[in-house]
């Protein structure tokens, strides 16, 4: 290969890098997007540049498919479907590692002179099976995100086991593939196995374990990118690829630190359905209800408002309207923030994204970390569509499943309003003892009705 | 391939997994999103890969065929994840 497009290469992976530590300040990172943006172009002209093309007319065919449904979906995606895109090109990517990968190995196969050295099949292996459970899992991932398969965690007796004899041949079918890499069908094996493992591995998860899951799955596509550098002996598809798998892997980290959970607790999967048993004997919650016009004169009196958003604010739409009531507030002068937390809406930093969406300034959108200690002198917090994450039994109660998840601490405000549809539980399956409290009250109803009255209420005042 | 440019592999693998923890510990929740959707765009460099194994004459090799799903795959990541981390970002703004 000669050396210019070898530093194109170098120039290309330096823009990935510069383009993402952008991505990391606010102001800069539509430019860092750019930036990584001009590097894949560079990276794709290289490389079209060395080919020589000998069948232009198909690989201008691919990417104009490619490009044209890559485009409509980025134009078309509504932003609380963000996560069900993530995923699905989350296997995207593993799939296309995974094909090239096999790309590789029947072209190589043609002929015993080609045969592919020890290095080129153990790559080609380790590509096909990341690739593989990229591919399947994220489909998988996919369904229950977009719930039209059951979000709840779908386990059966023997399950790792079966796991782990599916890894164990996939070992054997690489090392017959590894010594008579002439017949396929132990690479048929091999293909088998690595899509049956997606399934097998991302079914037990619940739907509400979906953030951690997409971030693995993302990591995964990464490393099946890496692996494919390692078959083309290719720089650039090594330094991208572990960016990638780098970037998932502590976005994974951070989403369970931010449930309290362990990664292995997540991928055995099952959570959500052993608790159901201990909360019925817990005593009757009494709770305190309010209505619209109550909650107008309570956002009127308080100087400090903290609203704790979640998914189900989402789901009911009401982004814009809580901006709406947000400008209501400003124009009496009330400090109005948004707390954040890690894990509210499908993946990381998805909450803020949607509040972004309504024309929400990002300095208002305040991480757990910082406003935490704001709690206990703030007059009034608005928790809409969230529910466990403001639940006090995860500092309180050691006999609870959500024991020891860091969570917001709207229970130390002078007021908390919560704006729910009904009394339903959270994904964890649990009461919730905050509703309870006396200075907590009820706010029933949708949210984006409730608050359009509310704010109604308080244009008229 | 020999030992020597394994090696070399290996090396850059390492450090830009290293130089990667390094930079996306410090990117703020905020941006978290647009993160990932962004680094699902890079993922798509197994376009350079794609190009190559669909880079051959005649349609009877299963490896073209392969080579070309996987141009297609590659595409639709690199073009939509581009896009869309775009869309999002342009949303981010301070009043």
């Amino acid at each position: 290969m000669s050396i210019l497009i070898q530093i194109a290469y170098l120039i290309s992976s330096i823009l990935f890098i510069v383009g993402i530590k952008k991505l990391g300040k606010t102001k800069s990172a539509r430019e860092g997007n750019i930036y990584s943006a001009v590097g894949m172009l560079l990276a794709i002209a290289a490389t079209l540049v060395t080919l020589d093309i000998l069948s232009f007319v198909e690989i201008f065919v691919c990417i104009l498919i490619g490009g044209a449904i890559g485009l409509y979906v980025s134009q078309k995606v509504e932003m609380t479907k963000i996560p069900e895109m993530v995923a699905l090109f989350n296997g995207f990517g593993g799939l296309a590692s995974f094909a090239v990968a096999l790309s590789d190995y029947f072209l190589k196969t043609q002929s015993v002179d080609t045969y592919p050295d020890s290095v080129n099949a153990i790559s080609i292996m380790v590509s096909v099976l990341i690739g593989g459970v990229t591919f399947t899992g994220s489909m998988i991932a996919y369904l229950k995100l977009d719930g039209k398969i059951s979000g709840s965690p779908i386990t059966f007796k023997g399950q790792h086991p079966l796991n782990l004899i599916l890894l164990i041949g996939f070992v054997v079918a690489g090392v017959l593939t590894y010594i008579n890499p002439g017949d396929p069908i132990f690479m048929i094996a091999l293909i088998v196995i690595s899509l049956l493992l997606g399934v097998l591995t991302v079914m037990p998860i619940g739907g509400a374990d979906m953030p951690v899951v997409i971030s693995l799955l993302n990591s995964y596509s990464g490393m099946a990118a890496c692996a494919t550098g390692f078959i083309l002996n290719n720089n650039v598809l090594i330094v991208a690829g572990s960016l990638v798998g780098a970037s998932g892997i502590i976005l994974t980290q951070i989403m369970c630190k931010a449930m309290n959970r362990s990664l292995t607790n997540v991928l055995l999967g099952g959570f959500g359905q052993t608790v159901a048993g201990p909360a019925a004997d817990g005593p009757q919650i009494i709770v305190k209800e309010i209505g619209v016009e109550e909650t107008a004169m309570l956002f009127e009196s308080a100087s400090s408002v903290l609203v704790v958003p979640g998914y189900g604010m989402a789901v009911a739409q009401a982004q814009h309207v809580i901006r709406e009531l947000m400008e209501q507030c400003e124009k009496r002068n009330i400090d109005f923030k948004f707390a954040i937390h890690p894990v509210a809406g499908r993946m990381p930093g998805h909450m803020n994204v949607l509040l972004a969406e309504a024309n929400i300034s990002y300095d208002k959108l305040i991480e757990m970390e910082s406003i935490n200690d704001e709690f206990p002198n703030t007059d009034l917090v608005f928790v809409v569509g969230a529910n466990d994450v403001v639940n006090p039994a995860a500092r309180t109660n050691p006999e609870s499943p959500i024991y020891g998840m860091p969570i917001l601490n709207a229970d130390k405000a002078k007021t908390v309003i919560v704006c729910k549809r009904s009394m339903g539980k959270g994904y964890a399956g649990i009461e919730n003892e905050l509703f309870g409290y006396p200075n907590c009250l009820m706010l029933f109803g949708d949210a984006k009705q409730t608050i359009t009255k509310v704010v109604g209420e308080l244009k008229e005042m | 391939m020999n030992a020597d440019s394994l090696i070399i592999l290996i090396y850059i693998l390492v450090l830009a997994s290293y130089l990667g923890f390094e930079l996306i510990t410090k990117v703020p929740p905020t941006l978290h999103t647009p993160l990932m959707s962004g680094s699902n765009a890079i993922s798509g460099i197994t376009i350079v890969g794609a190009l190559i194994a669909s880079n051959e004459m005649g349609y009877g090799t299963l490896s073209k065929w392969l080579g070309m799903l996987a141009l297609i795959l590659a595409t639709i990541n690199v073009v939509g994840g581009y896009m869309v981390t775009d869309r999002m970002l342009k949303m981010f703004k301070k009043k």
